[in-house]
Parts: C-alpha cells; sequence; structure tokens
C-alpha cells in the first residue's frame, strides 16, 4: 500500500508560534487516515501547508511522488489533492447544480474550454452526486439559503464532483446533527470504495474517526505525537495526557 | 524633464527645498491617512471620499476667512463643523453600508464623493482658492531656498494634532473603545461598548481630521471641488504601504509620498500631478502584490 | 405561441424598432445613438463587475484609449500627426471619402485590438488586486490617462485632436454613426448572451462569490479574468473610436477619459438596472439615457449631485436593481426555484438522512 502523500520533516511557524514542528507522516492510498489532537496543535496548519496555502518553512510534501510544496494551491488540486474548508466554503448565491457544474475537473483545460458549455453528462452526474448526499431534492436552491449541514454536504459533493485522488477533510462531522452522522459516515466510506478516494481528515469527534480511520495520527503542541490503528491510539497514554492532561489519570486514582 | 534632473544635480540646494516642500505638504498628507486608517481599521471602511471630506475643511476654511476669520481661528471651528458633519453623514449613510459587502460600501462612500464635490463645485465655484495667512518666507542658503513661514507653522500644527490625536486613542475612555472594537466588535459589543455610537464617533473624529487637513492644505497649498479624488488617492497610497497599525510607518509614508510628488513634479511638471500620484499607487500594490505572493496571500 | 418564436419576434422588433429610430425621428438620431453606446458601456461594465465580482471605476480607459488610437489612425495614414496637431502653422489637410472609409475600419480595428492588448497588459497586474484595491487602482489608471494625454504634444496635448470630416452633409454623418453605435450594441448583446451560455458565467460567478474556493477547486481563474477584461476593452476600445468621430473633436479630459461623467454612469446604469444579469444592464442603461436626456439640461449643475444622491440611494436601498428585484418577487417564472417550508421530501434516496440534512 503506497503512500500517496508524504511528509517529511514538514515544520511551519506563523509569528514566533512553531505550528507544525518537524511533522513526518503518510498517507496510504485508497484508505481513509485519521488526524486528532487537542486545540491548537497544528492539525488545519499541516492541512493548508499540503494543499498549498501558505509556502513551509522546512521539510518535503510530496504526492504521488512529486514534490508539491513549492507549489500553489491551484495547481496542487488540479493534480487531485482537494480539501474542504472548515467553515465551509461553497458559492452562495448560486444554485446547488450550478455550485456542482462548476466543480468539474478541468485537468486538461485548454483555452477554448472557457467557451464549451458542460457536456449533458455533466449535469446527470452532478444530480447523482448530489443525490448521494441527499440533497437532490434542494438541488435548484441557492447554495446560500442552504442551511450549515446542507451546505457542508454540498461542499463534499462539490470535492468528489471534482473526480480527486485525495481529499482533505477539515472536521466533516462538526456542526452536523448527531442523528445525521451515522449518514456522513456511511458516505464518507462509500466515496472511497466506490469513488476510489483517499481520505485524510481533521476530526474532533472521537467515536466518528476511531470508526471510520483505518490509521490514526496524534498531533499535539505542533508534533507529532503518536500514530497508528485507532485501537493503538485509543489506549496510547500520551494522546490521552494531551487531550485530558497530565495528571487526570493520577487524580481519579 | 532631464533639463530639470540635471538642474538637481549642478544644484545639490534644490534638493533641500523640494525635501522640505514634500515633508510640509507630506505632515498633512499624514493627518488624512491616519484618518483612513482608522475608519479602516475599526470599521473596515475604506472611504472614498476622505479627500473630499478634506477639500470641504478647506473650504469652510476659505469662507470664514472671506469674513475675516483668520486662518487659526477657524482651525478649531472647521474641527468642530466637520465632526458634527461626519455625525451626520455616518447617521445617514454609512451606518446604512458598513456591513454591507464591498461594492455596497466601496460605491456608497464614491457617491458621498460625487455628491460633496459637486455640491462644492455649485457653491464655491471651480476656480482653485487659497487661503492667505498673512506671513511671510525666510530663506536659507542665500536665498536659494525659500521656506514659507506658514509651512513652518502648519508642520508644527501638523505635529501637535498628531500628538493629541495619539494621546486621545491612548488615553481618553472613547480612545480606548475605539481601539477595543478595532481589534473585536463582538467582544468590545459584549463588554458593553456601544459599538454603533463608536463607530459614529470614528467617523466624525476622521471628519475632523480631515477638516484640520484641509485647513492646512488651503493654507500652504490650493483646494479646489474636484482635487478630492487626488487626496483620497494619495491616503491610500500611504494607507497601503504603510499598513493600517503603525503610526510611524504612516508618518514616513507621508512625508516619502510628499517628498517623491515635489521631485516628480519638479521633473516631470505640474500638469503630470495625478499621473504622478497613480503612478505611485501603482507602484506601491505591484510591490505589496509581489510581497505578499511570497506569502502566498492576496491584498484584500 | 411557443416560446421561442415569441422570443425571435421579441429580438427582431427591437432590430426593427432600432433600424427605423432615425428614420422617424431624424433631430434624435445623436441622442439615441448615445442610447446604443450608453448600453454598451453597461453591458462591458456588467462582465467584469456584476458577472465576476471586479468593481471596475476606471473602465472607461478603454474607451479613451481607443478613441485616440482611432484618430491617429484616420489622420496618420495620410498624415505626420504632429504637424496635424500643432498648435501653429498647422498643415492643410483633405481627406477624400476613399480615404476617410479607409482611415476609419483600420482605425476602428486598430482601437479594437489596442484596448485589448492593453486589458491584457494592464491585467497582470490590475487583475491581482482584489477589492477596493481594484476600483481604486482601475480609477487611478483612467485618470492618469487622462492626464498623460493631455501632456503628451502628439496627439495635440491638451488641446486635444480634431478628427477627420465626414464626407457627406451631418444627416448623412448622423446616421452612418447611428447605425454603427447599434450594430456594436447588437453585436455585444448578442455575444454576451452567448459567452453567459457558456462555461464562461459559472465561473465568472464563482470567482464573484469565492475567489478563493474558486482557486481551491483548481479552476483557471486569471484566464477567465483576463477574457473577461479584454472582451470588456475590445467593445469599449471601439465605441471610443464610434464616439470620438460622432463629436468630432477629442479632448483629453472631458471627451476621451470623462472619468466621474461617463465613467461613473458605467456603473450606475447595471447598478439600478440590476447587475449581474444580462438585461439588468440594458433596462438600467435605458432608462438612465432617457431620464438623463430629459432632465439633465433642466439642473443647471444639479444634475451631478442628484447623480451622487442617486448612486447613494440606490446602494443602500435598492441594491439588486431593477432585473433584481423582479427576480426576487416573481422567482418562479425565471426558473428560480425558492424552498417551500414543510413540503414532504419524496427523494430518489430512501436513506433517512435525506428528510433534513442538519
Amino acid at each position: 500500500m503506497d503512500a500517496i502523500i508524504r511528509c517529511t520533516e514538514v515544520s511551519k511557524a506563523y509569528g514566533g508560534v512553531i505550528a507544525n514542528d518537524r511533522i513526518s507522516l503518510e498517507v496510504p492510498a485508497g484508505r481513509i487516515t485519521g488526524l486528532i489532537g487537542p486545540n491548537g496543535s497544528g492539525k488545519t496548519t499541516l492541512f493548508n501547508s499540503i494543499v498549498g496555502y501558505h509556502p513551509i518553512d522546512a521539510g518535503s510534501i510530496t504526492f504521488e511522488g512529486r514534490e508539491i510544496s513549492r507549489l500553489r494551491t491551484q495547481q496542487i488540486s488540479r493534480l487531485g489533492l482537494l480539501r474542504t474548508f472548515q467553515q465551509t466554503r461553497v458559492y452562495k448565491r448560486m444554485n446547488c447544480v450550478e455550485n456542482m457544474l462548476v466543480s468539474i475537473p478541468n485537468r486538461s483545460d485548454a483555452f477554448w474550454s472557457m467557451f464549451r458549455g458542460y457536456p449533458a453528462d455533466a449535469t446527470r452526474r452532478a444530480e447523482r452526486l448530489l443525490d448521494f448526499v441527499g440533497l437532490y431534492q434542494k438541488r435548484y436552491l441557492t447554495a446560500g439559503s442552504l442551511s450549515f449541514g446542507q451546505q457542508k454536504l454540498l461542499e463534499f459533493a462539490m470535492a468528489l464532483m471534482n473526480e480527486p485522488k485525495v481529499l482533505l477533510l477539515d472536521e466533516p462531522t462538526a456542526g452536523i446533527n448527531p442523528t445525521l452522522i451515522n449518514g456522513l459516515i456511511d458516505r464518507l466510506r462509500r466515496s472511497v470504495t466506490e469513488f476510489g478516494v483517499t481520505l485524510f481528515i481533521i476530526e474532533h469527534n472521537m467515536p466518528v474517526i476511531m470508526g471510520l480511520a483505518d490509521n490514526v495520527y496524534c498531533l499535539a503542541n505542533g508534533r507529532l505525537l503518536a500514530h497508528g490503528t485507532p485501537r493503538e491510539i485509543q489506549s496510547d497514554k500520551r494522546v490521552l495526557n494531551a487531550y485530558l492532561g497530565e495528571n487526570y489519570g493520577n487524580e481519579a486514582a | 524633464m532631464l533639463e530639470n534632473l540635471h538642474l538637481l544635480l549642478q544644484a545639490p540646494v534644490l534638493n533641500v527645498q523640494l525635501i522640505l516642500d514634500g515633508v510640509f505638504v507630506g505632515a498633512v498628507y499624514g493627518l488624512a491617512a491616519y484618518g483612513l486608517a482608522l475608519v479602516w481599521g475599526v470599521m473596515n471602511l475604506k472611504n472614498l471620499a476622505q479627500g473630499d471630506f478634506v477639500i470641504l475643511g478647506g473650504y469652510l476654511a476659505w469662507a470664514m476667512g472671506n469674513h475675516g476669520v483668520h486662518p487659526f481661528v477657524a482651525l478649531p471651528i472647521v474641527a468642530v463643523l466637520m465632526f458634527a458633519f461626519g455625525w451626520a453623514i455616518y447617521r445617514t449613510i454609512i451606518c446604512r453600508i458598513i456591513d454591507k459587502d464591498l461594492f455596497t460600501s466601496l460605491l456608497g462612500t464614491f457617491g458621498l464623493a460625487l455628491v460633496m464635490q459637486q455640491i462644492m463645485n455649485q457653491i464655491f465655484g471651480p476656480e482653485v482658492q487659497s487661503i492667505d495667512a498673512g506671513f511671510q518666507s525666510l530663506t536659507l542658503f542665500g536665498g536659494m531656498v525659500t521656506i514659507a513661514q506658514v509651512k513652518l507653522i502648519s508642520l508644527c500644527l501638523t505635529a501637535a494634532l498628531a500628538v493629541a490625536i495619539v494621546g486621545f486613542m491612548k488615553w481618553s475612555r472613547m480612545g480606548q473603545a475605539i481601539r477595543a472594537t478595532a481589534q473585536d466588535p463582538r467582544a468590545a459589543r459584549v463588554m458593553g461598548i456601544n459599538t454603533d455610537r463608536v463607530y459614529a464617533f470614528t467617523f466624525a473624529l476622521n471628519s475632523a481630521i480631515c477638516g484640520a487637513a484641509g485647513v492646512l492644505i488651503a493654507m500652504i497649498w490650493v483646494i479646489q471641488p474636484f482635487y478630492g479624488i487626488a487626496h483620497s488617492i494619495r491616503a491610500f497610497v500611504i494607507v497601503t504601504t504603510a499598513g493600517l497599525g503603525n503610526l510611524g510607518a504612516v508618518i514616513l509614508s507621508a512625508l516619502g509620498l510628499g517628498i517623491a510628488e515635489q521631485y516628480a513634479g519638479f521633473t516631470l511638471g505640474a500638469q503630470l500631478q495625478q499621473f504622478t500620484v497613480v503612478s505611485l499607487l501603482v507602484l506601491v500594490l505591484v510591490i505589496k502584490q509581489i510581497h505578499r505572493g511570497r506569502a502566498r496571500q492576496v491584498l484584500q | 405561441m411557443n416560446r421561442s418564436l415569441s422570443k425571435s419576434l421579441f429580438y427582431g422588433a427591437i432590430v426593427v424598432a432600432g433600424l427605423a429610430a432615425p428614420l422617424l425621428f431624424p433631430g434624435y438620431t445623436f441622442a439615441i445613438s448615445g442610447l446604443w453606446v450608453m448600453i454598451l458601456f453597461a453591458l462591458t461594465w456588467d462582465i467584469m463587475g456584476g458577472q465576476m465580482g471586479y468593481n471596475s471605476l476606471g473602465n472607461i480607459f478603454f474607451f479613451g484609449i481607443g478613441m485616440y488610437v482611432c484618430a491617429i489612425v484616420q489622420v496618420g495614414l495620410y498624415y505626420n500627426v504632429a504637424a496635424y496637431t500643432a498648435p501653429s502653422g498647422q498643415i492643410d489637410v483633405h481627406f477624400t471619402p476613399h480615404q476617410y472609409y479607409l482611415g476609419l475600419t483600420l482605425g476602428i480595428a486598430a482601437a479594437a485590438v489596442v484596448a485589448t492588448l492593453f486589458a491584457l497588459l494592464f491585467g497582470q497586474i490590475i487583475l491581482g488586486l482584489r477589492g477596493p484595491y481594484f476600483a481604486i487602482g482601475t480609477l487611478g489608471i483612467a485618470l492618469a490617462a487622462g492626464e498623460l494625454f493631455g501632456a503628451w504634444n502628439y496627439v495635440g496635448g491638451g488641446g486635444g485632436i480634431a478628427l477627420p470630416t465626414f464626407p457627406g452633409d451631418p444627416g448623412d454623418r448622423a446616421l452612418f454613426f447611428y447605425i454603427l453605435c447599434f450594430i456594436l450594441a447588437i453585436a455585444a448583446f448578442a455575444f454576451l448572451k452567448w459567452l453567459y451560455s457558456t462555461r464562461f458565467k459559472l465561473v465568472a460567478n464563482a470567482i464573484r462569490d469565492d475567489e478563493e474556493k474558486a482557486e481551491a477547486m483548481g479552476l483557471y481563474t486569471k484566464r477567465y479574468k483576463n477574457l473577461g477584461f479584454a472582451i470588456s476593452a475590445f467593445f469599449l476600445g471601439i465605441s471610443g473610436a464610434l464616439y470620438g468621430n460622432m463629436i468630432g473633436f477629442i479632448e483629453p479630459v472631458e471627451v476621451a477619459f470623462p472619468v466621474i461623467t461617463f465613467g461613473i454612469f458605467m456603473v450606475v446604469m447595471c447598478l439600478i438596472g440590476g447587475k449581474g444579469t444580462l438585461w439588468g444592464p440594458v433596462i438600467g442603461a435605458a432608462l438612465f439615457h432617457v431620464v438623463r436626456q430629459l432632465t439633465w439640461t433642466y439642473m443647471l449643475g444639479w444634475q451631478w449631485v442628484a447623480l451622487g444622491g442617486l448612486i447613494i440611494v440606490s446602494v443602500v436601498y435598492f441594491q439588486q436593481g431593477i432585473v433584481g428585484w423582479v427576480l426576487e418577487r416573481w422567482p418562479e417564472r425565471f426558473g428560480i426555484r425558492v424552498d417551500e417550508a414543510g413540503s414532504p421530501d419524496e427523494s430518489l434516496d430512501a436513506d433517512p438522512v435525506n428528510k433534513e440534512a442538519a
């Protein structure tokens, strides 16, 4: 099982604060990998580094063996590495179908593609994906009029529409009604099995990520603290300490 | 143009003249720029009418001057009048556009600029005006460098105003409220600060600062109803170069702009004045863009 | 009568009315020409401003460039331009009809090409700016151009440049340029109608709604921005060439680069008509032009104050413009779906999650 993303000694500092400190990890292809850690441990910063949102201070990031740490977000996304945003970003004044159409992949777009229409199967595919996330009924509504959770689903569908190889999801269940999380988890799994997407997920919801991921990385204070299967991570003392504090166990005892 | 450049090298004293004149007028630009930075930082308002507030202040002083009021007396009166004017404008127009999208706030202030320009044109006429404060000139270097006394006084007044404003922002209750709101409006509201009042006060304060700057400009230079745009662009150049938080940078940028304009005016001629200002704007924007590009951010 | 037939009749009626107008109202030919120019102004502004969210305050720059380039070509093909515009000792010029029409044709072509080149060139710098910087940057460029051309003696400096006289009587001249303006406006409308049916529209709207998201999704935003800017410049350049010939004499600030008049009209017309729509700019332009023709001369200088006031009021209270308001009021008629509260979900997906996603 190859690593589709490989980070080696990635470091990034923001005005004095070291957000990522020599982080090395691998995201295996075709699997679901989790990224956990207490608030402020540098998870979103790492995502931003991978997708080229900002330059990194040191280290290397490769995607399918190719160095991407110097590339811009646009170029990286065209290689097949997409991300969703924590605050969920969609095109608010366009309706859902339009949001989907404008997200079709454009890897091989020539200059004159700007003047083409959208092929008929693009609309069909868009509707199928909207149905996949459960937004088919609302497909002609303006994206801005959807609820937060619905926008999250739309953003996820848009990402799938772009036929990515890897999808970086930043807290996909945050803000979703707890009764609906199972449906979302199901869709996340199916995106891997049906669409062949590799997922790299930041999550705070422990039951979700432990049930979903094949392997998990835990960050704390900008450093990689532990990694392994969910079972290994769940019983790792360092992870517990990072989340609950060093003396938690002792006090209880 | 080349002959003029040549002249600068042959007679170094000319440089002193240009630099001094640049400092005198640049200092006043700095006042207007500070006001722009204030409303930008506190309420995220990019006030395209900034220059027209300046010109209005100048005209008020000029009108008073026609009735025998000395500009030094007019200065505080204009500041108060402009403060009230700014408050009124906030209540009628500005408060309705600040939380809307960029297009709205830009066009709103631009519409305001148009209205002000045209009303001033109707009332005061399109001729260039200036206020004679009745001072003489000093000369240095055996007559090669002339310093108008009024310009020296203007510089002192500018410095005094700057100190007063900074002191106000630092030590007064309202000043602290303004700074708190600038940092985090929601937190300020939670702490009991009436942010709407803060915004109104900030805008009115900006208006007063511009008015004072206008009086000084009218004394040391000229005013005309349609010169407002150029002043707005100047303020933008300074704020873009200096950023929003740094007063020292604002002062330096302002002086730099003043000096650069004097040199350009000398070498290119006075008819290319706006061209100079705009070129500096484009230059600053390009440099900033390249700078931001390295950090993969965009100039918003 | 089915939809496409009634649509064709509608467009046909406009073309017929447009062609008939100068014949029915010969005295108003110039005024109606102005209508077509205004419509063109609004349509071109809306490409970047309404569809893409890049509010330019200096589009008039391309208008002026086109005007000057055309004049230079028209004169320069046969005579020395510098000598032609010299303040004293002016040369005698006479253009045969053949020379005139050839000069005009090449001039218009050159205007379009040069304006487009400027858009691509300036676009490298200026399209990298967002929001207020783009607005102020474009505004500044238009202002600076006016000053520069006013200081450039080759084209007559502040004194301006006169255009070759039309070989024919004033009535023919007015009709001739009317037809050209009309054709230009129709061509621009037809072109944009087609363009907005392609990917361009959706991508432009995506850039408007969230440019960073568009970039993160891999869209070639730079290409689309350049294209939109170039298209605007192309049409504006031609309109400048035509308008210069209609006026007969180019003055740098008053005629070629009238930033605070025509330049602002562009924005206002789209604002009141409804930006981001195809018909909004057209309706806004028509309304604005007609009202302006009727009231301008009676206001003795206060019309500009009224204009500024109109901008403020529109921006605060009537942001969506006429077309936007209509779309909000009667969305179903235009194919926009609005959520009805409590409608039962008969979805294709039997998954209970589908009921309501959050």
